[in-house]
């Protein structure tokens, strides 16, 4: 994660010392049980049979089936749940990114008036209750859409539209930062190659800041792929997304827990991949962005 | 919140803009207007989408929500909003009517709430710390844990939450069995989803999920300190521990700032969590103020009196972060955001 | 500098044309119209054991309305957790289904919103007049002296469903007809190690259900005559205290119930854990989880003594499924006609058959298959010794407060604290003045 090469390892101050070290295996190995356990009864519990998980619970199955797996696809029309969750999760996030990257740079590179009161606005957004706006956010899109003929309201557009401003203030935030670190010289002399402002956010600036990038970028995958409370209003049968569609497990008369832990499962491997593969950028980012 | 980057932003941007006159110049084909005018113009260009989605989406409908809390939004009323009776304050005044049993529901989930945050945020921001801390040196494994300490943040919460309910059935959950068949702690099964305890629950779930955040921004404000002040200390002569307690707690400060303020909006206004955990009436001992408004309004239908107790919540968080940031901006610049 | 321009109003536009590709439909708002005459919405609730098992069930019902009547139905199965906050959406935008199936309770609190069309003389002529319809169903369509929100769609009762096998072993000959009865035989079935009744404890709108029985059971109710809750009358008590006993006294209800809310209890009984189970026609559920039909009986639901009947003899609400118009629909002569079509004789015995309900119709209940033994209990039932809920405005409320309030009762049985009448009433006080002020 820290790129600079000349960092000699963090013991070599000092040798740790001997409760240090018996301190650290304590602690961590109890952190790893209080993270693993859940996991390990997710993963476990996917792959046993329904009359093990309505029983008393077992840290063994009596036996292993991947039949969860396959039921998952027809119990709920998952597929179709997963494609939607894509669709806006993944268009979310780019226009999040696209415009925060903007907004950032804006902030970044220019005094202007009103900076402080967008900063400050854009912000405070963040400590909105979701509840509050809920309805009235349903309304306007209802009559936007009544207005104009853009359907906002149950379609994947106006999810999307949500979604992306969820992740907004945190991403304009921390792209800011961002932008600060880059040296303000790249994009001066990208300017006097005769790049245009604009060539010199796409052309340097950006560039220098990917790990910024992708660390807004995957929390902003992550808070559209996840969200519950207005998917569950906003969509119908045909847009309704991952989140609100596991619901669909609990059923009339049973509660098919292995089938809910392996779609749990199956809906958590793409975030938690991607989480994982790019946590390196992520530590960078916000070594470099936000918290700096 | 944006202490740090803000500074610097207002600070030295200003004599540094790229759109620079030379710019212009050497491209006079690029337009006919002069160029200042168009660099005025274009960080307000560059901002408009930002400022046109927030608007849209939280700033609106939030007016629109201000503006429903002095209204009688009743049953009666919702097919046609705007007929709805004005009641003046009338909503304010029955939620924050502590004597009566709609605000004293209301006083209670408030005080619930910020017990479960206070705890919530507290024990995330200890234990992301001390992991971060004692994850500084490198050590075998130390990669593969990092990774695997991320997953409870990475997961979907649905899909973490339910897990957690699977665990906290009374018959067939694992936690009675650890707790009462296999270490006999307990004389009889607990009830974790009903009942007293789902505060515990509640906590539990809220600290396994959001821990890892902490870890994450702890772990890379770590990045940011200078070895040097380590090579000094232990120059010094000071020990592992107090190098953690004189540089690497205080290096924190600003970090710290930030995060805890970022913890406490997100945990106070959690709703997925109890939501998921809990159903549409959470058990007394868990109802956060989330869910009850929710409650309040979806449930039993009068969103006048829910968008009055969310205006009044959003005026809460408004005064605590505020407060928060004057206090701790202090010895830095103050009036920063 | 063109390109920067474009290149920001690009971004601007950008999101309205994610809009304007995404899909969905919306059309302006207003009063019922025959605008779109060959379409229709039908928001269906979640009847058989999965969403997916009742788009197979309706699917063919609606193609063959096509095909006598030329209008496409378009179907969503819509999950209970989300159908009243969906019809709460529609109602504050005006956009919504043509026709939607409604919880028979909900019927006067969505009467009062005025999103649905009323049925009147001049509306149920178009359907066959309103003397088809089963009269106990009809009183669970909307408050009294208006015009119904609804026609009834499918039936159902309570029944006491027990398992013949446990019942032989704990040498019981016949299911009892009291509670008294049943908390005697309870010990018998519990000497044989087994759990007694099943109870969705957290499940708010069951405690509703049962508790209203209770009371009724007691002379009492949780209404007064003009309609103003009262919750805290003295059979109101009685009638609660005595429902959340069967757990915290008589032991015949096992604590874990006390968090069941997703009919956990009709899977205990279905695999042979408990006993009894009062539930609403309970056969397709318990069919689709292996239980064969012949290792139970159902029997009425008990009495405080005598035999079930009218007044104090009730012994079960009038549970059901309506079947309603959105009044901002644009095919109203296509959703009559869609109405008409799912009410008619065929289809009601089609749809209740599947579903395992009774018909809302008269003339389809002589079908042999609502005979059967089970059936014709729950059949009588409902002629004979149901009640409907509280039609009120507010009954939504009195679900939500009164009903949490009784889950609250059975947290603190199962815990072990004492249930008391003053505790009961300190709780249904609470509900009470939670209720909107008139």
């Amino acid at each position: 994660m820290s790129k600079s090469p000349t960092a000699p390892p963090m013991a070599s101050p000092m040798a740790s010392p001997r409760s240090f070290v018996w301190s650290r295996r304590v602690f961590l190995t109890l952190l790893t049980g209080f993270v693993l356990v859940p996991v390990y009864v997710m993963v476990s519990s996917s792959l046993k049979p329904l009359a093990d998980v309505t029983g008393r619970f077992r840290w063994l199955p009596s036996g292993l089936t991947v039949r969860p797996y396959i039921d998952i696809w027809s119990t709920v029309p998952l597929a179709k749940y997963f494609v939607n969750s894509l669709v806006v999760a993944g268009a979310a996030t780019v226009c999040s990114v696209v415009i925060a990257v903007f907004a950032a740079y804006a902030v970044s590179r220019y005094a202007f008036h009103g900076k402080r009161v967008f900063t400050v606005t854009v912000l405070s957004t963040q400590m909105f209750p979701g509840i509050l706006f809920l309805l009235p956010l349903f309304l306007l899109y209802v009559n936007i859409g009544n207005a104009t003929g853009i359907a906002l309201f149950g379609s994947r557009g106006g999810l999307i539209l949500t979604y992306l401003t969820f992740s907004l203030p945190f991403s304009i935030w921390m792209l800011i930062g961002y932008f600060d670190s880059v040296p303000r010289d790249l994009d001066e002399a990208a300017l006097v190659d005769g790049c245009g402002p604009l060539g010199a956010l796409f052309r340097v600036v950006v560039p220098a800041a990917i790990p910024g990038i992708v660390a807004v970028a995957v929390y902003a995958f992550m808070t559209a792929w996840g969200e519950v409370l207005f998917a569950s209003v906003m969509t119908n049968d045909t847009t309704r997304t991952l989140a609100v569609g596991l619901q669909g497990y609990s059923t009339q008369n049973d509660v098919y827990w292995n089938q809910i832990m392996a779609a749990s499962l199956v809906v958590s491997v793409p975030v938690v991949a991607g989480f994982l593969l790019l946590q390196r950028y992520l530590v960078a980012g916000l070594t470099a962005g936000a918290v700096k | 919140m944006t202490t740090t980057a803000h500074e610097q932003a207002g600070t030295t941007a200003a004599p540094r803009g790229p759109a620079g006159g030379a710019a212009a110049t050497r491209n006079p084909r690029r337009g006919p207007r002069p160029g200042r005018l168009r660099r005025a113009g274009l960080p307000y260009l560059l901002l408009l989408p930002a400022l046109i989605l927030e608007l849209l989406v939280h700033l609106v409908p939030m007016v629109i929500g201000a503006v429903m809390s002095f209204k009688e939004l009743t049953q009666f009323y919702i097919r046609d909003w705007g007929s709805a009776p004005w009641s003046g304050l009338g909503n304010y005044r029955v939620s924050v009517d502590f004597h009566a049993p709609v605000g004293e529901a209301l006083l209670h989930s408030f005080l619930v709430t910020v017990g479960f945050t206070l705890l919530s945020v507290g024990l995330c921001w200890l234990i992301g710390t001390a992991a971060a801390v004692f994850m500084q040196d490198t050590f075998r494994g130390r990669g593969l844990l990092r990774a695997l300490f991320l997953v409870p943040y990475a997961l979907p919460v649905y899909a973490a939450v339910i897990t957690w309910v699977f665990m906290f059935q009374h018959d067939n959950g694992l936690v009675n069995h650890v707790l009462h068949d296999q270490l006999h702690l307990t004389d009889k099964r607990s009830f974790w989803l009903i009942g007293d305890n789902s505060f515990y629950a509640l906590l539990t779930v809220s600290v396994w999920k959001g821990w890892p955040f902490a870890f994450l921004i702890v772990m890379a404000g770590l990045q940011n300190i200078p070895r040097e002040l380590y090579e000094a200390a232990a120059l010094d002569g000071a020990g592992m521990w107090q190098q953690i307690r004189r540089i690497t707690l205080p290096s924190l400060r600003p970090v710290n700032q930030v995060l805890v303020l970022v913890l406490f909006l997100w945990t106070f206004n959690d709703f997925n969590t109890p939501y998921v955990l809990f159903g549409r009436a959470a058990p007394e001992a868990a109802d956060l103020i989330s869910v009850h408004i929710y409650q309040a309004s979806f449930v039993t239908w009068n969103f006048g009196t829910g968008s009055a107790m969310s205006v009044l919540l959003l005026l809460f968080l408004l005064l605590v972060t505020g407060v928060y940031l004057a206090l701790t901006s202090r010895g830095r610049r103050t009036g920063d955001v | 500098m063109r390109s920067i321009r474009a290149a920001a109003v690009g971004a601007v536009t950008m999101s309205l044309a994610l809009a304007a590709s995404a899909c969905g439909g919306g059309s302006s708002t207003g009063g019922g119209d025959n605008a779109s005459p060959k379409t229709l919405t039908y928001w269906a609730s979640n009847q058989g054991a999965s969403i997916e098992i009742d788009k197979k069930v309706l699917q063919p019902e609606l193609d063959k309305f096509q095909k006598q009547t030329g209008i496409k139905v378009k179907l969503e199965v819509v999950p209970w957790t989300d159908l009243l906050n969906r019809i709460l959406t529609a109602t504050t935008s005006g956009q919504g289904p043509d026709v939607l199936n409604i919880g028979n309770s909900w019927s006067a609190s969505l009467q009062a919103t005025g999103a649905l069309l009323p049925w009147d003389a001049k509306n149920f002529a178009k359907i066959g007049g309103k003397d088809r319809f089963v009269e106990s169903a009809l009183g669970s369509t909307g408050a009294p002296g208006k015009d119904p929100a609804a026609v009834p769609l499918y039936s159902m009762a309570y029944g006491l469903y027990y398992n013949k096998r446990i019942f032989a072993d704990a040498g019981i000959a016949k299911p009892p007809a009291t509670w008294t009865e049943l908390v005697a035989d309870g010990k018998k079935i519990q000497a044989k190690g087994k759990q007694v009744l099943g109870a969705e404890g957290s499940n708010v709108s069951e405690n509703i259900h049962h508790v209203f029985v209770f009371a009724k059971q007691h002379g009492a109710g949780f209404y007064t005559a003009d309609g103003k809750p009262d919750f805290t009358n003295a059979g109101a008590v009685t009638a609660v205290k005595q429902y959340v006993d069967l757990m915290a006294k008589d032991k015949v209800i096992p604590a874990g119930d006390a968090e069941y809310a997703q009919n956990q209890s009709v899977s205990d009984f279905a695999k042979g854990r408990t006993a009894m189970l009062l539930w609403q026609s309970a056969s397709a559920n318990l069919a689709s989880q292996g239980m064969s039909a012949d290792a139970y009986g159902v029997a009425p639901v008990p009495v405080q003594s005598g035999a079930p009947g009218s007044g104090t003899q009730v012994n079960s609400m009038v549970a059901g499924i309506n079947l309603a118009v959105f009044r901002n629909t644009h095919n109203l002569d296509g959703a009559t006609k869609f109405v008409k079509f799912m009410t008619s004789d065929d289809e009601q015995k089609i749809l209740n058959k599947a579903y395992s309900c009774i018909p809302s119709v008269k003339s389809a209940q002589s079908d042999p298959a609502f005979g059967t033994p089970a059936n014709t209990v729950l059949k009588n039932t409902l002629a004979t010794s149901s009640a409907a809920l509280p039609q009120v405005a507010d009954e939504s409320q009195f679900e939500t407060t009164v009903g949490t309030a009784v889950k609250e009762l059975f947290a603190d049985a199962a815990a072990g604290r004492a249930v008391t009448t003053d505790s009961v009433k300190a709780k249904l006080l609470k509900a009470q003045q939670q209720m909107p002020a008139k």
